[in-house]
């Protein structure tokens, strides 16, 4: 469903030699599959998944093919674009605010969409965004459609970040550290949902961190970046029981001893 | 041994709206020199509050905060101004607790500006390089500036300025929840290792139970401003007497893997094969 074939990203700056933060990385991603993307700071993986929903800053530039069903994504004009946002590809931030109106209640802003680009009538954008809201598990979802964000907890925040990211039914999730800002507990909630979803919905899902512990709960796959590069890519298991590379296993290593324990355990 | 800190039926109330809020509720803590006491809770649980007014960055609403022997409420300002030399804090953010303009020499000199017997001159000097050196950073990297570091070498410098004046307690509040995990390790070794040499006391607020079982000897679990269990590391992990702390070990992410890439061949000389259907537990 998903391919992107030898993709470099080129930044340019100003009285700077222009700076290359992907170095050629492919990947293939089938319809129902989850793909693990873990990296640290300045590894690329952030920027992977801006290059494949073409949100890219002005002064990047972006080389090789980002294959959606056969149409090369960068090759569509941005209108082209603004069709497979949404509508093919949703994406999910790591904090909620970023992506959230402040000032618009949330039923409000999930059914925006559903208006706009479903042409929904807004009687019928309510009620889909009340099913959104359920999907997601917010608790009494017919009383919470009318606040608004701040009157949430961070972990319903996110919730309704991923009922918009959902509210064009696309067939492709992007979501970029969903979890990074929220505390553990409410971490696990949200990426069983996560989970859900791509098991009931058939939706793929391309999920990053830099949490070898958040990957290993959902990804079939996973694909390790270092600096802009693709390190090695291969079935989630395989990469953590076996590393291919000296750098996977740095990660590994830098997990606290209880995580890397569960790894010991499930080998026996 | 004598406690070095000792917190004793700890309150602050803020009252918003009508509503008194308790972001501290009572609460009792003890920790001995050279020790590292973790405090673990999830966000709202206190523990930032617990932080500040340890550091008396903040009054508590009831009890007191004893730093050997000494109630930091009940000293004058200029007596709590000396005694600061005694306990210093580490941030989460590196990148905000550091001014950009100035030179690392200046960041790290910051708690000497308090004291009144400070070294100067080439003594001064000296004492910063020393502290460079203890935190794993070269002497010369006195004249930089803070955006020439990485992350990592952030939170080194804000270590570095926190243990200029041999304080015998470090309160470090999430000091290592935004780096990277690989940096993180380095910086838990560092503490372990400053603890080591120095006999530094380490109150260590975190959000996280892995980092709790790596590095402190015991923990204080938090929950909506009231301690809910406190005791050695190993008996509270692996024997938690509460159903908060059962509910927090149990969310911990781990290397289990439970995606669909568990039921894939581990042999990459196996054919790959796609499982026809997921059921998730």
């Amino acid at each position: 469903m998903l391919a992107v074939e030898s993709l470099r990203v080129t930044f340019r700056r100003d009285r700077a030699p222009p700076v290359e933060v992907l170095r050629g990385v492919s990947l293939t991603l089938e319809r129902g599959a989850t793909l693990g993307i873990v990296g640290e700071s300045g590894s690329g993986k952030s920027v992977l998944a801006l290059s494949v929903i073409g949100l890219l800053p002005r002064n990047a530039r972006a080389e090789g093919r980002v294959l959606l069903d056969g149409t090369d994504l960068l090759t569509l004009s941005e209108r082209g674009m603004r069709d497979v946002r949404g509508r093919r590809i949703g994406m999910i931030f790591q904090e909620p605010m970023t992506a959230l109106n402040p000032a618009m209640r949330v039923g409000v802003q999930i059914a925006e969409g559903l208006r706009v680009r479903r042409g929904l009538s807004r009687g019928n954008a309510r009620t889909e965004a009340l099913r959104l809201l359920d999907r997601v598990q917010i608790p009494q979802a017919g009383r919470r459609i009318d606040s608004y964000p701040h009157e949430m907890s961070g972990g319903e925040r996110q919730r309704v970040g991923i009922a918009i990211a959902l509210a064009l039914e696309p067939d492709l999730l992007i979501a970029d550290e969903p979890t990074t800002a929220l505390d553990v507990t409410v971490q696990a909630g949200i990426l069983d949902i996560l989970g859900d979803l791509v098991a009931d919905l058939g939706l793929s899902l391309i999920l990053i961190s830099h949490d070898l512990g958040v990957i290993a709960r959902l990804a079939d796959r996973t694909l390790v970046m270092h600096r802009g590069a693709e390190i090695e890519q291969d079935a989630t298991e395989r990469v953590l029981r076996r590393p291919g590379h000296d750098y996977t296993r740095t990660l590994i290593d830098a997990m606290p001893r209880r995580a890397r324990a569960t790894l010991e355990a499930g080998r026996a | 041994m004598p406690d070095l800190l000792a917190v004793r039926n700890l309150s602050r109330h803020f009252t918003a709206g009508g509503h008194t809020i308790r972001a501290l509720d009572d609460v009792s803590l003890t920790l001995a020199p050279g020790r590292i006491l973790g405090v673990v809770g999830e966000s709202g649980s206190g523990k930032s509050t617990l932080a500040r007014i340890v550091m008396a960055l903040d009054r508590p609403t009831h009890g007191e905060v004893a730093i050997a022997g000494r109630n930091l409420f009940a000293l004058s300002l200029r007596d709590l101004r000396k005694a600061r030399r005694g306990f210093q804090m580490v941030f989460q953010d590196p990148y905000g607790s550091l001014d950009p303009r100035q030179r690392v020499g200046r960041i790290v000199a910051e708690p000497l500006h308090l004291l009144p017997d400070a070294p100067r001159g080439s003594e001064r000097r000296d004492l910063i390089r020393e502290a460079l050196r203890d935190v794993g950073l070269s002497p010369d990297d006195i004249d930089r500036y803070p955006h020439q570091f990485s992350g990592g070498q952030r939170q080194r410098i804000a270590i570095a300025r926190a243990i200029l004046t041999r304080p015998r307690l470090l309160v470090a509040d999430e000091a290592t929840s935004a780096l990277d995990l690989t940096v993180q390790k380095k910086i838990l070794e560092l503490i372990l290792k400053l603890r080591d040499d120095h006999g530094i006391a380490v109150l260590f607020i975190t959000h996280d139970i892995g980092v709790v079982d790596e590095i402190c000897d015991e923990v204080a679990v938090m929950q909506d401003g009231r301690l809910v269990e406190t005791g050695p590391v190993r008996q509270v992990l692996d024997a938690p007497a509460t159903a908060y702390t059962k509910r927090l070990i149990a969310a911990e992410p781990t290397l289990a893997v439970i995606g669909r890439g568990a039921r894939q061949p581990a042999s990459p000389d196996a054919p790959p094969h796609d499982p026809p259907h997921t059921v998730r537990p």
